[in-house]
């Protein structure tokens, strides 16, 4: 979260997300044809078929980019799947070169986007 | 995993604040029983790329899905526009979602190709101006 500089915007968790993989894209078929259980989604799109594209593909945590913040709906939607959201400012882009700088990886190591 | 369980969500066409919400429950149910949490994720996104087509290109339509102790069966039939070319429509990458769909994250022609990938058993018929008929079964026994 401190490599993002992202804000949480669900209330339910304690700050502690445990995430193995990293997956990002703005096509939902592709996060459910590619990404793996336990992944970190990061996305440009906010709204609710984010969530429950998510809650479908067993995603951890997601991380809306540019500061885009979904809708109240979607966020309480989110909170009813446990499914912690974040914001940062950065771009798709820059969200993840700085996870990969620290460590994070996508499924098969290849670093698909 | 013992009992069988069984049930029937209704799906609206263009309902995008309900969709997602069958596959959603009967993810819970697979869940509740037991299966095991890959076999219901593949069913969760087979299910989940379907309800979507129905809300995208139906009128309306129905989940139905059907699970004992050797599979899970689920059919999703929808009053649409139907399909005119069905093996078209199973390439990867054709859509003919508009705009407006592609602005939700959706129309990358990803969807059937998809639902094949993870299912054992994928049957697609449809009759043009009518409706659609998308039906699939996992295996619970091998896995
Ligand atoms: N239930 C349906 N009724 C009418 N047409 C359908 C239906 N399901 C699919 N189609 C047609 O088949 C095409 C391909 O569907 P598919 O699910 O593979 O991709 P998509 O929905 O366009 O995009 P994606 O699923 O990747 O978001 C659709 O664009 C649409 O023209
Ligand atoms: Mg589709």
């Amino acid at each position: 979260m401190d490599i993002l500089g992202a804000e949480m915007l669900s209330n339910n968790d304690d700050g502690k997300i445990v995430v193995e993989n990293v997956y990002c894209a703005d096509l939902m078929s592709n996060v459910l044809s590619y990404s793996i259980t336990n992944s970190l989604l990061i996305t440009n799109l906010t709204n609710a078929q984010v969530v429950r594209t998510a809650d479908v593909a067993d995603i951890k945590a997601i991380v809306f980019c540019r500061g885009k913040k979904p809708e109240l709906g979607t966020i309480m939607l989110a909170e009813r799947k446990t499914i912690p959201l974040l914001v940062t400012g950065l771009s798709m882009f820059e969200a993840c070169g700085r996870l990969y700088e620290n460590g994070l990886r996508s499924d098969k190591d290849t670093g698909r986007q | 995993m013992t009992s069988s369980s069984e049930g029937t969500f209704f799906l609206t066409g263009k309902d995008f604040v309900k969709a997602g919400t069958a596959s959603g429950s009967l993810k819970r149910v697979l869940e509740d029983m037991g299966v095991p949490s890959a076999v219901v994720r593949r069913a969760a996104i087979a299910a989940f790329e379907a309800e979507m087509n129905t809300i995208i290109y139906a009128v309306a339509g129905i989940m139905h899905y059907y699970v004992t102790a050797e599979m899970i069966k689920v059919v999703i039939q929808d009053m649409g526009q139907g399909i005119e070319n069905i093996e078209l429509a199973m390439t990867e990458g054709y859509s003919t979602a508009p705009d407006y769909i592609r602005e939700m994250g959706f129309g990358s022609g990803m969807g059937l190709p998809n639902i094949k990938k993870n299912v054992d058993k994928f049957m697609l018929s449809s009759v043009s101006g009518e409706g659609t008929t998308l039906e699939f079964i996992i295996n619970l026994e091998k896995t």
